[in-house]
């Protein structure tokens, strides 16, 4: 026979003013075996905390309820207060009567009889409630990082510098991201390379950080502090053991490509370093544009190669390597403006259309034009240049309805770079509203406009070339006027969207996605950086839009909680997992195809059963793994499945005390 | 192919060669346009003013006596200023039953609403259409350099008319191509014509008609095709009197694309209805009519200057 003890909260006047609490209680009292119930004004407080240490000690209470917030607001608080006593702590039970009833009810009569239910329900359920154990799993001390921009980077040097090993895994063929790329940074106008190529020297020559360019992550196994990780290295070409770097091969390499990184506006060659500081700085060969790999021709680079570090017949490498934890810092992309948007030209648009980011390299003096400010289809100076804002983003018709954060910032930078070297240019800021919080760059926006920069509130409805100008129809609407600017280059302040890998990656390690696919943290504003699985983190603009201090700022806080983990020698398990009841279980599978955690497997037992040895195939969770998300025993059809804390022995008790 | 056919008021008045182009057109490939019984005016951009509920219900009217009368077809229209009207009259009255109840007691009938409608354009653009087009058609307009003009109603609010891409459609423009015309990429496809505006506002709107033949003009376009009746008139007949202010005047005849199509397809000026145009169309014509200038043998090219020709 339990004894329960049931304790109800005012939270102040947050539950108080629209449930009766002491009518609560009265009904708390005629529940079965509830021997003890009473009142608190706050009880997460200490007072609130001790007598409810009292209570358990003077009524000889075996388990408990609290009727309060919601579980995620408190649940680990009154865990933590029940291991001062001799209860387990998983014999608590919270009815939220805050968030699903006093915060979103208005009459008390109802809110109290809601209230009444769910502390009902709560205490049918914890009469079936069964002391839970956590176990302890080894941490695997080395980190994966997966991402080579900025925050990656951080996150990797911050783990390398506090003593543990570190793993970054990129992309493409150097470090840096999209931070390299730009020109420079607001609102301080500091180089972005001067700060960002320190950086990735740092992390390229550091003893701790093993760097892997041109690599991805293929697949990943395990769980937190035991991660098996399957890391895919595409073929350089180049044996970067013998490679010094010289650049003799680039320098009379034949063939000319777009160079991605200049954003499509300069040439790169078929074996190439993306830009001057690169790190490693060592070539790749772009096995899809070389002549000697496609057409058995050429072969010049292997010719003058000083050490002989060309390899043609390079091959693609798998890797599978153990780690405790993961930050995923794989960044974003700039939205596909083309496809949304015809009015600016579409897919046939003017080349002197173009993105925020082509403008860095534009106005960047190692870039295709030195810095030299110049129209990309006939390489003059343009005379008057019109900045648009928020193309794809707040646009929900056409491309996203969140705010990308930075482009205000950046759009005042663009208009600011352009008046600088430009003196006698024009230049239009087309703006929905100017959002600049952060230290310093209201007064950045503020000398923008001084600089002469002629802000219009309005969107821009269309874009298109005549007599040799980009003719700009869009609105004012402070002056109420429909507004025409001839412009020689349009910029187009795109929207950040999630990076391509974004949803594989997510999927592959537990991680959920929003609505618009960015990478979801665990808790809005307590749990930033850690995702619902655990042992994985976010670092940078993968979690959402973001600028570089923001970035800078949440990959150290990734790497904190990384190095948090790497101070335990061991880790408590999640008690409230999935178990499957061998005998019950026929080997369905059902559970293994739906957990997305690929935390069940399928094994064969031999045990006796009705006194003959059988072997079955049955399901078996691996602890480390599971997360507790429930997913396998709704699936589970012949009920072997439950999972501990929530068995559908409880949900069944709990249903009775509401329906009947 | 069978469609209920809402000629609407400008079929018999000022736009009188849409419809004798597009009967000659459709004669040709099979189109069967059957007319609604006693269909009513549309409603129009002044019973949008009015009343909202008589922006649906005039509509609701000419569908429901079309249901009534077992013509289970879906609806097409020319103008574009009926298809607009119809569509969301049709669109409304889809979103809830609670709609298209209220449409019923208004117009004392009932409505099921399951008609769709369709601009004659899109009709003619269905692959359906442009198989039997592409047999029809014996003479190639000679890459004649059109500019396909949409306006605004026929492909906007993209939710209602589910109809080809809101800023750069190309529906019209692969019918020019198919005829042996030379689409032109232009920047004012779906650019307001100014409609009504032409006539309560006449100082500004003109402008409006003023900026499309600029951009057509500045993009070479020796002809505007468009598919709606008041784009056409405020186009073609206002031409002359924008030019009267210009140093430079425009010279762009606007046709109807069915005009177009029935000239390559062997019509006459005069039985296409061009020859009721206020702008002349003389030139366009002939270049597309034209023999090529210095036939090749590996030209296969068969045009030829049909007898019966009238220019305006």
């Amino acid at each position: 026979m339990s004894r329960i003890g049931v304790f109800i909260c005012h939270c102040g006047s947050n539950i108080g003013a629209t449930v009766d609490v002491p009518k609560v209680v009265e009904a708390a009292r005629t529940l079965p075996h509830v021997v003890y119930a009473d009142d608190n004004k706050y009880t997460c407080s200490d007072p609130g905390q001790q007598s409810i240490r009292d209570a358990i000690e003077e009524h000889d209470l075996d388990r408990i309820v609290i009727a309060s917030c919601s579980p995620r607001m408190h649940e680990l608080t009154f865990r933590k207060m029940l291991h001062q006593t001799r209860i387990n702590p998983y014999l608590l039970e919270i009815a939220n009567i805050r968030e699903q009833c006093s915060w979103v009810h208005k009459d008390i009569e109802a809110g109290t009889a809601k209230a009444i239910d769910l502390v009902r329900m709560a205490a049918a359920k914890i009469d079936r409630d069964t002391p839970l154990y956590t176990t302890t799993i080894p941490v695997n001390k080395r980190a994966l990082v997966i991402g080579g921009g900025i925050a990656g980077m951080q996150a990797a040097l911050d783990i390398a510098d506090a003593g543990y090993p570190v793993t970054l895994v990129e992309k493409e063929p150097s470090l840096g991201g999209k931070m390299v790329m730009l020109d420079k940074t607001f609102p301080t106008m500091d180089c972005s390379a001067c700060i960002c190529t320190p950086k990735m020297a740092e992390v390229g020559t550091h003893p701790r950080i093993e760097v892997r360019t041109c690599a991805e992550v293929e697949k990943v196994a395990g769980y937190v502090g035991n991660f098996e990780v399957t890391i895919r290295e595409a073929p350089k070409h180049v044996d970067y053991e013998l490679c010094t770097g010289c650049g003799l091969c680039e320098s009379k390499c034949p063939t000319k490509i777009t160079s991605e990184f200049d954003q499509g506006l300069g040439k790169r060659k078929a074996i190439y370093k993306p830009f001057a500081q690169a790190v490693p700085s060592k070539p790749t060969i772009d096995a899809a544009h070389c002549r000697k790999i496609n057409e058995g021709k050429c072969g010049v680079c292997e010719k003058l190669c000083p050490t002989g570090a060309i390899r043609f017949d390079d091959e693609e490498k798998r890797s599978t390597e153990t780690y405790g934890a993961i930050i995923v810092a794989i960044g974003y992309q700039l939205i596909d403006w083309a496809d949304l948007y015809g009015e600016y030209g579409g897919r046939v648009a003017s080349p002197n259309v173009i993105t925020g980011l082509q403008f860095e390299r534009l106005v960047n003096a190692s870039g295709p034009t030195e810095g030299h400010i110049q129209r990309p289809s006939d390489g003059t100076e343009p005379k008057s240049v019109v900045i648009v804002k928020c193309v794809g983003s707040r646009d929900p018709h056409k491309g996203k309805a969140y705010c990308s954060r930075a482009c205000c910032m950046y759009g005042a930078k663009h208009a600011h770079q352009y008046l600088d070297k430009v003196p006698d240019g024009r230049c239009y800021v087309f703006y929905m509203d100017v959002r600049t919080p952060g230290k310093g760059y209201d007064e950045f926006y503020m000398n923008t406009q001084r600089d002469g920069a002629v802000y219009l509130r309005g969107r821009v409805s269309k874009i298109y070339e005549q007599g040799g100008k980009l003719v700009c129809l869009g609105e004012d609407t402070l002056a109420g006027a429909t507004v025409q600017v001839e412009a020689d280059l349009v910029v187009l302040e795109t929207a950040m969207v999630p990076a391509d890998d974004a949803d594989r990656l997510g999927s592959m390690l537990g991680v959920t996605r929003d609505k618009d696919l960015w990478l979801s943290e665990a808790h809005p504003k307590l749990r930033p950086v850690e995702t619902n699985s655990g042992g994985v983190y976010l670092a940078g603009t993968c979690q959402g839009p973001k600028d570089i201090p923001d970035t800078v700022a949440q990959a150290s806080a990734a790497a904190m909680k990384v190095c948090i983990l790497f101070s335990k020698d061991e880790l408590e398990s999640n008690a409230m997992i999935a178990g499957s009841d061998v005998g019950l279980c026929n080997g369905c599978g059902a559970c293994v195809a739906i957990c997305p955690y690929q935390a069940v497997t399928l094994e064969e037992v031999t045990r006796r059963e009705n006194s003959v040895m059988v072997t079955r195939t049955v399901s078996n969770v691996n602890p480390g793994l599971c997360q507790g998300c429930g997913a396998c025993t709704v699936a589970c059809k012949p009920g072997a499945m439950d999972l501990k804390g929530f068995s559908d022995e409880q949900i069944m008790r709990e249903v009775e005390a509401l329906c009947l | 192919m069978r469609y209920a056919y809402f000629p609407g008021c400008s079929a018999a008045s000022t736009g009188i060669s849409f419809t004798l182009s597009a009967s000659y057109v459709a004669k040709r490939i099979g189109l069967e346009l059957v007319e609604m019984p006693d269909w009513c005016c549309c409603g129009t951009s002044a019973a949008l003013v009015t009343s909202r509920d008589l922006a649906h219900a005039l509509p609701a009217r000419s569908l429901a006596l079309a249901e009534q009368a077992g013509l289970d077809l879906d609806v097409v229209t020319p103008c574009a200023g009926c298809f607009s009207s119809l569509k969301r009259t049709v669109h409304y009255a889809r979103q809830s039953d609670k709609n298209r109840h209220r449409l019923e007691e208004i117009i004392e009938l009932p409505y099921a609403a399951t008609a769709d409608v369709m601009s004659l354009l899109e009709v003619m653009a269905r692959p359906e259409a442009m198989e039997p087009l592409a047999a029809a058609i014996t003479k190639s307009l000679n890459g004649l350099r059109v500019a396909s003009y949409y306006g605004c109603a026929l492909v906007r609010p993209q939710e209602v008319t589910c109809f080809d891409d809101p800023e750069d459609p190309q529906s019209m423009d692969s019918l020019m191509e198919l005829a042996g015309a030379e689409p032109v990429r232009w920047a004012f496809k779906t650019e307001c014509c100014g409609a009504s505006h032409q006539i309560s506002e006449p100082h500004g709107a003109r402008r409006l008609i003023a900026r499309v033949f600029e951009n057509a003009a500045a993009n070479g376009a020796e002809a505007i095709a468009v598919a709606c009746p008041l784009c056409m008139l405020n186009l073609d007949m206002r031409e002359a009197g924008i030019n009267e202010s210009r140093a430079v005047p425009f010279d762009i005849p606007v046709f109807y694309f069915t005009e177009l199509l029935g000239l390559a397809m062997g019509g006459s000026a005069r039985r296409l209805g061009i020859d009721r145009h206020f702008w002349p169309t003389g030139k366009a014509v002939r270049k597309a009519l034209a023999p090529p200038p210095e036939p090749s043998p590996d030209n296969h090219s068969t045009s030829e200057l049909p007898q019966e020709v009238t220019v305006a």
